[in-house]
């Protein structure tokens, strides 16, 4: 597969559906998994990996030439880990609240496989710009699916969505969607969904 | 949050009720990728505990002595990132020279572990919570066999799914999920037991 040939169209269908970081490559659940009970939180988070995702691409990109490859997983991580300083302390300044919520799990972005995925297999072979453009949509890919879930859970686990009250006063809670096993129980489901499709496409 | 908690209860809570895979979804990734076969789910598990309590310890030394004292706290990722990349390095090479045979069930696993969150977690979860040098080295050792144990536990149920009629869409990662979530809910069983957050 050459990556280089491919447009900024291609990359976006690419990032958005066929080759989707969660569906297709299971990256990066790690960290934000944990805050899809509430889909406020979902935003924020996976906004913040986006905005990651995207500027640490360019970077990596923009140095590839001066990094020597026997350090450069170290130095990648060193710049990703800068860009999530920069979020940590906005967040921190602005949305205090959000920013307690989400504890240590903004940090854990800089673990989150699918930045340092994207760095290692687009970023080290791709202009600038358009591994920008690769690391926000992959990102947008992202965000999509937690968002699914983070609706799901918030809806049937709080009877609400980004806080207000959706479902009246007598609604029962699913108490099981607050728990983290119902995280998995959805994205598994998800997974099928969209492998589902995909595979009755190829048939077709 | 609360320093007066007692590190055995701490060692307890960190391996099941509070177990940093199921509860937290820390090192999905090496995880989910890994956990197809028993001896290297092993091997990586082994591997997570011992970088875990050492790592974690490491940091909350430097945390303690270096980034409080220089008010440095703001750089705490950049800093906890390298102990854990540099210690991973120097084990990989100690544990080369020491003993090649370990090398080769173990040393294949460290540098995945470098990018595995719960590494990074521990550490992270360690200073919000406030602990104390024994209370972090139990923590560190309870999750690292937390981890241990859901990789051991989720390799021999993936060997009896293979033999199952999986839909074709559900197969792979899918089921594997769903399969982790199962688990997930056993260990919501023990959080009756105690619970320490």
């Amino acid at each position: 597969m050459n990556q280089m040939t491919d447009s900024p169209r291609t990359i976006l269908k690419k990032n958005l559906w066929t080759d989707n970081p969660i569906f297709v490559q299971i990256l990066g659940i790690c960290s934000t998994l944990a805050v899809t009970n509430k889909l406020a939180n979902t935003l924020i988070m996976t906004a913040a990996v986006i905005f990651v995702t995207g500027l640490s691409n360019i970077t990596v990109s923009a140095l590839k030439g001066l990094i020597p490859r026997k350090v450069r997983m170290i130095a990648q991580t060193i710049i990703i880990a800068f860009y999530v300083i920069i979020v940590d302390i906005v967040l921190r300044a602005y949305l205090p609240d959000i920013s307690k919520a989400l504890g240590p799990y903004v940090g854990l972005i800089i673990t989150n496989c699918i930045i340092m995925g994207r760095a290692e297999a687009f970023a080290q072979a791709n202009p600038p710009m358009l591994s920008l453009w690769d690391g926000l949509t992959s990102g947008a890919g992202y965000m999509g699916v937690l968002v699914i879930i983070a609706v799901v859970r918030e809806l049937l686990g709080s009877g609400s969505l980004l806080g207000f009250q959706v479902f009246g006063p007598n609604f029962t809670n699913w108490t099981i969607m607050v728990m983290p096993p119902s995280a998995f129980f959805l994205l598994g489901a998800l997974i099928w969904g969209a492998k589902t499709i995909m595979i009755k496409k190829e048939a077709a | 949050m609360a320093p007066q908690i007692h590190p055995l209860v701490i060692l307890f809570a960190s391996v099941f009720t509070s177990n940093i895979l199921l509860t937290n979804f820390l090192g999905m990734c090496s995880f989910i990728a890994i956990s197809k076969d028993m001896k290297s789910s092993n091997g990586l598990g082994l591997a997570v505990t011992v970088v875990l309590t050492i790592t974690v310890a490491i940091n909350w030394a430097v945390m303690r002595y270096i980034l409080v004292p220089l008010d440095l706290m703001v750089y705490r990722y950049i800093v906890f990132i390298v102990v854990i990349a540099a210690t991973v390095q120097m084990l990989e090479m100690i544990i080369d020279r020491v003993s090649p045979a370990l090398y080769m069930s173990l040393g294949i696993f460290l540098p995945l572990i470098t990018v595995n969150c719960a590494i990074l977690g521990a550490a992270l979860f360690m200073q919000i919570r406030n602990y104390n040098f024994i209370q972090t080295l139990t923590f560190g050792f309870g999750s690292g066999l937390g981890w241990w144990l859901a990789i051991l536990a989720l390799a021999a149920i993936q060997k009896k799914v293979t033999r199952a009629p999986v839909p074709a869409g559900l197969q792979g990662p899918g089921i594997t999920l769903i399969t982790i979530g199962f688990m997930a809910l056993a260990f919501v069983g023990f959080s009756g037991m105690l619970n320490v957050q």
